[in-house]
């Protein structure tokens, strides 16, 4: 098979472009498929301040490697989550490897927080405290955290590393349970708002995560292949594993799916004006008197 | 051939020589959630394997919180 660029040998094929593409035509297809998201999204200002939050894993690398391509300075952050062997919490630090590597090699500037340092527990004490799914504690921590990095850092866009699989897993998710808030708040880009939240955006929304794994082989950029060992069970994963047997079988459903809602059904399910107020403990925004953070800090360690 | 599966990290023997599709249906995997890298390169569905080739078959879904 060729690439559809040069004629050379290719190295992938995109089924749902119905092309293959050598490496070099790959890389310059995926930094275009991000130049469109951030254009058509209207994601990034001139001169904005642009913070990304990294894992560690293929997608935020990737990206990293494309805002820089397409010349935006971006710093990262890191959260360290003490996710691993009980000692060594070895999976958060081999992930936080990948990116001090990265950053290094690139110039980059990288900030770690370090979750049990600054605020006194991990992720696996948190889940087992409060009995909660692993996934949601993370990602709650993770939501509050990196809004409060961008605030601190006087950044104008936190700069997230969702991929279109991500995306359509999560409204899948929320299609299937009609979680209409949810779903009304399920866009590429969530706007600043008076009371603190950062303006969030996700510019990988138009490239499938095989597409950025092959985007890391095939540029060199070493990242966390192993799974985090908490996500066991999870249901982004059970979505993505439905959605690709779909995709399998219609090529381009996943695509379809995610950018017909957006174009045709997100603004009848626009988010109800929620009234967000200052944490009393924090100061970051909430729906209540005390954020969810500070009540899941409160629990873990009284 | 050696085939090197991850989640956990494991080797199969599979018969050669086999296209890349092949091997993949005999496992049961879907090519859309996989990578198959031989000497660092990536490779086609449409690939030839040698029975003494040596290929990593690299998931690409990850889950966890957003």
């Amino acid at each position: 098979m060729k690439c559809r660029v040069c004629r050379g040998k290719a190295a992938i094929k995109i089924r749902r472009h119905n092309a293959a593409f050598c490496p070099e035509h790959f890389t310059d297809h995926a930094v275009r498929q991000v130049e469109k998201a951030i254009k058509e999204f209207d994601m990034i200002g001139a001169d904005q301040r642009l913070l990304l939050g990294v894992s560690g894993g293929k997608d935020s690398l990737a990206l990293w490697d494309i805002l820089t391509r397409l010349g935006y300075a971006v710093d990262g952050v890191y959260l360290e989550l003490g996710i691993g062997d009980e000692e060594t919490h070895s999976y958060s630090d081999v992930s936080r490897r990948y990116c001090e590597t990265f950053a290094s090699e690139r110039g980059l500037k990288l900030e770690i927080v370090d979750l049990s340092t600054r605020y006194g527990f991990t992720i696996p004490e948190a889940a087992e405290v409060t009995r909660r799914v692993p996934c949601s504690v993370c990602g709650l921590s993770k939501r509050y955290i990196l809004n409060q990095a961008a605030r601190a850092g006087g950044y104008d866009v936190l700069v997230m590393g969702h991929n279109l699989d991500d995306e359509a897993a999560t409204l899948m998710a929320n299609v299937l349970q009609w979680n209409t808030e949810y779903i009304g708040r399920q866009h590429p880009v969530l706007p600043a708002t008076d009371e603190g939240l950062v303006r969030k955006v996700k510019p990988l929304i138009r490239l499938a995560e095989r597409e950025t794994a092959a985007y890391c082989v095939l540029n060199g950029i070493d990242y966390e292949v192993e799974e985090c060992p908490m996500v066991e069970g999870n249901t982004g994963i059970r979505m993505k594993e439905w959605l690709n047997e779909l995709e399998d079988r219609a090529p381009g459903a996943k695509h379809r799916f995610l950018f017909g809602f957006l174009e045709h059904a997100a603004d009848r399910f626009a988010a109800s004006g929620v009234e967000l107020a200052e944490c009393q403990t924090c100061g970051q925004p909430t729906t209540g008197d005390t954020c969810a953070f500070c009540r899941l800090q409160l629990r873990v360690k009284p | 051939m050696k085939v090197i599966l991850r989640h956990p990290t494991r080797e199969v023997e599979i018969e050669g020589p086999a296209s890349v599709a092949t091997v993949l249906r005999q496992l049961e995997i879907l090519p859309e959630t996989v990578l198959v890298i031989r000497d660092g390169e990536l490779l086609l569905a449409s690939e030839h394997l040698e029975a003494t080739d040596v290929i990593e078959l690299r998931p690409v879904i990850s889950g966890g919180s957003s």
